[in-house]
């Protein structure tokens, strides 16, 4: 009896769980707009209807079935939620630095929802953000895909539970600086990386076999067979062989991403992308053809030695090469301008208003896989939309209202000033914080392995 | 016959290493050229007098000769601007460019020096003339910095360069002023971890170490003055120059608190001041404004210093402290983004500010805050020319820079990235060999 008390009492534990992470999802009519679609042109005066969260219908002289609400949106422009391939928003810790390889480890365990930097996220537009793992390791910790339902605290209701699975990996500096200088083991050089890779995944290949000769054999009748030892980070790193995760690769320099293209090219791997990929102007015609494309930022160079031969023109050269481009943050400030960032790749290489905003929409969304959900305004794709005065290209640009899934998470003229979900009862006085440059996290929660005050300036990026 | 082909051929041999040198010189290289220029129809944006229709703008001996129409072209190599914009060239108001190349490789971090009290340390010194950034910068339209040495309570002299030039001398653009870092109560960042209870007592020990350093300072003014014979102490010459205000004091407040600590400061000191930073100037505009102390402010593309603050806070700051009757110039505060001034401007402007203030804080009020308005800031006869002509509005990411002259030289239009760019946007070899 005790028994079954206890497993009706967890049972009932579960359902709650899943019962919270039904998500809110909404209706609107959002009338007038000139509508930037990103695949099927840009309509004017056009409207668009939301129903239970799914884009329903967009054309003209729609009207509101009863109990939607409508927005009027007469001179202003409706474009697809923004997407950032790259961010450390609502997350709780960032490197698990504690070994090359650390494949185990998952974002979706760390989700804080209570970060208000996913307001100001949607504040600039922006919907979805891929939380990664830091750059500490080689390949560092699974990534978790958020959708900004700004309000929910549980952390299962802003994680996007429908995309599917990401890895972070890190080629360079980063890692051979945590592991080789910081803490004396491999790899402390460009070819150590490499060997951490090649070592690994033929690690996963055997890995693979012998569970592949336990699973044959036991399903002889009578079989004595053993199993393998589990083993999460090989079990990881044998799924990513299979297809079944896709690699962000955070890169720099030309050689090391040729490097990793010519690695995955050995293992049959296509499921690849590349995050920062400052040269990757250089080796655009090889990511063109052998990868997803890249995540790269607009004009950020020179923090690092490895990014000093970096060009603006970069997203440019990579787009003209064929390659799928994204603009990301890495950076909860510039998240909240990624329109913006979108639109220097006009100042800097002269892309089409068509081929910017691919950038921060349906690019990033093939990059993590969900464009078949997000990405662009078509119907049946889940309404993650915003509404802006001023052409999002314009740096005069502000957006208006944000929406996930047709449910309104901004409004500039309806918000209130302070968005915080709960005030910390330790801080008797809100602390100030004062601008430091580049505000990226890649490398957070490794300071410890480094001991001079002046090496805090190597850990940006 | 014979002997006239050993000539021959022993010349020849002689000239092929030159030849060949001539041979490896491939590719051209553009210097900054320098002459009398006719900007010929343009509309000019002049910013203190008003937009111009069907203006020209002659440029001669560095300067603007002649802004009207009907100019004559004699001897000028005139410009074709019809349909295009003239503007004067934007003053960042704070930058570390030319003094950090790369911010993590510390053997090219030149901003900080060691000491709490080097007000002598001096940023034109420092400049790199060839900084790869400079010319990165240029494009944008950017024609003017204020470079800034950072670090201690006073860590050194500000100059004020023009993006030209080979040596500092030929840079330099004729403002200094001393910073003071002013002691902060904030975190400056998220890597301080100090309690609360240790930054107030580091506040509240570095205030009255500016206090003593101040008195000093003016002592050694007044002694200097009288024909004192003094020790050697560069630290303590430089800084008396801002006691009696021959030197402005470049003051980096941000928080609320610091900012009327800096008010309180100052009420019984005869200085020259001017605010920088000036993140929560928003909050305590009027008390700014009534002081009479211009602001250089930014990054304006910054977050909130506080998590309670609305989300565009650092967007509308330098329009709130405009409104409210502050003197306000726009920064970037960077190195080698100072290229990114005019979008800082353009937020600022679509945040509350305006475009024509904006543009005013990235020109006239930046060259009235540093003394030089009969010199920079406008499109007028008599100022350096330090121009921009483009294709639209400058601040929209469009718009096409499509000439920058500073100091009446017409500047090369290139850089390492844009020269990255025609090599590798159609790569040759491509992805095979043949």
């Amino acid at each position: 009896m005790k028994k079954t008390t206890y497993f009706l009492a967890a049972l009932l534990g579960l359902s709650i769980q899943f019962a919270s992470a039904q998500v809110k999802k909404g209706s609107v009519l959002i009338k007038n707009a000139t509508v930037l679609t990103i695949t099927e042109g840009v309509l004017e005066n056009s409207d668009v209807l939301v129903q239970d969260g799914t884009i329903k219908k967009v054309g003209q002289n729609l009207s509101a079935p009863n109990g939607v609400t409508t927005v009027d949106a007469t001179g202003k422009y409706l474009m697809p939620g923004i997407i950032d391939a790259h961010s450390h928003l609502g997350l709780d810790v960032i490197n698990e630095a504690t070994s090359p390889i650390v494949a185990e480890v998952r974002m979706k365990d760390v989700v804080n929802p209570y970060d208000v930097g996913i307001y100001r996220a949607l504040a600039g537009g922006v919907t979805i953000s891929h939380a990664m793992h830091g750059s500490a390791n080689v390949i560092g910790g699974q990534n978790a895909t958020l959708k900004h339902r700004w309000g929910s605290t549980d952390p299962a209701d802003i994680i996007m539970q429908d995309a599917p699975r990401t890895i972070k990996f890190a080629l360079g500096e980063n890692p051979t600086r945590v592991h080789g200088r910081g803490n004396g083991i491999q790899p402390r050089t460009r070819m150590g990386v490499e060997a951490i890779l090649r070592n690994g995944f033929n690690e996963a290949v055997q890995y693979k076999k012998s569970w592949d000769e336990y699973n044959s054999a036991s399903s002889q009748k009578n079989s004595s067979a053993l199993p393998p030892v589990h083993n999460e980070r090989l079990q990881i790193l044998s799924d990513i062989l299979e297809g079944k995760i896709i690699i962000h690769c955070h890169s720099y320099r030309a050689d090391e991403i040729y490097m990793l293209i010519n690695v995955a090219r050995d293992f049959d791997i296509t499921k690849l992308v590349f995050q920062h990929t400052n040269e990757g102007f250089k080796v655009a015609p090889e990511i063109a053809k052998y990868t997803m494309g890249a995540s790269v930022f607009a004009d950020w160079w020179a923090y690092k030695f490895e990014v000093y031969y970096s060009t603006a023109y970069n997203a440019a050269i990579l787009t003209e090469n064929g390659a799928i481009t994204s603009i990301n943050s890495d950076d909860a400030e510039l998240i909240r301008h990624l329109y913006h960032e979108a639109a220097k790749t006009q100042r800097y290489g002269g892309m089409t208003d068509e081929q910017a905003l691919a950038m921060i929409t349906i690019n990033p969304a093939k990059q993590l896989g969900i464009s078949d959900k997000v990405g662009s305004i078509e119907e049946g794709k889940q309404a993650d939309l915003v509404i802006f005065e001023g052409h999002p290209l314009s740096s005069y640009a502000v957006p208006q209202m944000t929406f996930v899934d047709g449910v309104k998470y901004f409004d500039i003229k309806e918000d209130a000033d302070d968005q915080r979900l709960k005030v910390s009862p330790t801080e008797m006085v809100e602390p100030v914080t004062i601008a430091d440059d580049h505000n990226d996290r890649c490398m957070q929660d490794t300071e410890h392995l480094f001991e001079t005050t002046n090496s805090l300036f190597l850990l940006n990026q | 016959m014979k002997r006239l082909n050993t000539t021959f051929f022993a010349l020849l041999l002689a000239l092929l290493p030159m030849l060949a040198v001539a041979q490896q010189l491939d590719g051209e290289v553009v210097k900054p050229r320098a002459g009398k220029f006719l900007l010929q129809n343009a509309t000019v944006v002049t910013i203190t007098k008003g937009i111009l229709n069907n203006t020209s703008v002659l440029v001669e001996d560095g300067k603007i000769k002649e802004v009207g129409t009907g100019i004559s072209a004699d001897g000028a190599e005139v410009i074709d601007c019809s349909g295009k914009f003239i503007y004067p060239g934007m003053i960042d108001g704070g930058t570390k460019l030319g003094l950090v190349e790369i911010n993590s490789v510390q053997e090219t971090v030149d901003h900080m020096e060691l000491g709490n009290f080097t007000p002598n340390m001096q940023a034109l010194t420092a400049v790199n003339p060839n900084s790869v950034a400079i010319p990165v910068t240029r494009v944008s339209g950017v024609t003017t910095v204020l470079s800034v040495p950072g670090g201690g309570l006073f860590p050194g002299t500000a100059a004020l360069i023009n993006l030209n030039g080979y040596t500092p001398d030929q840079m330099y653009a004729g403002f200094e002023g001393i910073v003071m870092n002013f002691p902060s109560s904030g975190r400056r960042g998220r890597f301080d971890r100090r309690s609360d209870e240790d930054i107030k007592k580091a506040n509240e020990k570095s205030l009255k170490e500016a206090e003593a350093l101040w008195e000093n300072a003016k002592s050694y003014a007044s002694l200097s003055a009288n024909g004192a014979e003094l020790e050697y102490y560069p630290e303590m010459e430089q800084f008396a120059k801002a006691t009696t205000g021959e030197l402005p004091l470049l003051i980096e407040v941000n928080t609320v608190s610091d900012i009327q600590g800096a008010l309180k400061w100052l009420e019984d000191k005869d200085a020259k001041v001017i605010f920088t930073g000036v993140a929560e100037g928003w909050r305590v505009a009027d008390e700014i404004a009534k002081a009479g102390i211009p602001v250089v402010t930014g990054p304006i593309q910054s977050l909130p210093t506080r998590e309670s603050d609305r989300y565009d806070a650092p967007y509308a700051n330098a329009g709130k402290m405009a409104k409210a009757g502050v003197k306000v110039a726009i920064r970037t505060n960077g190195q080698e983004n100072v290229r990114n001034l005019p979008f800082f401007a353009a937020f600022a402007a679509a945040y509350g500010m305006g475009k024509e203030e904006a543009w005013k804080a990235v020109t006239i009020n930046p060259a009235e805050i540093f003394g030089l308005a009969d010199q920079y800031g406008s499109v007028e006869v008599g100022k350096v020319a330090n121009l921009i002509v483009a294709d639209g509005d400058p601040f929209e990411t469009k718009t096409n820079i499509q000439h920058v002259f500073i100091d009446g030289y017409r500047m090369p239009l290139s850089n390492r990235q844009i020269r990255l760019y025609q090599e590798f946007l159609d790569r040759s070899p491509g992805l095979n060999m043949n």
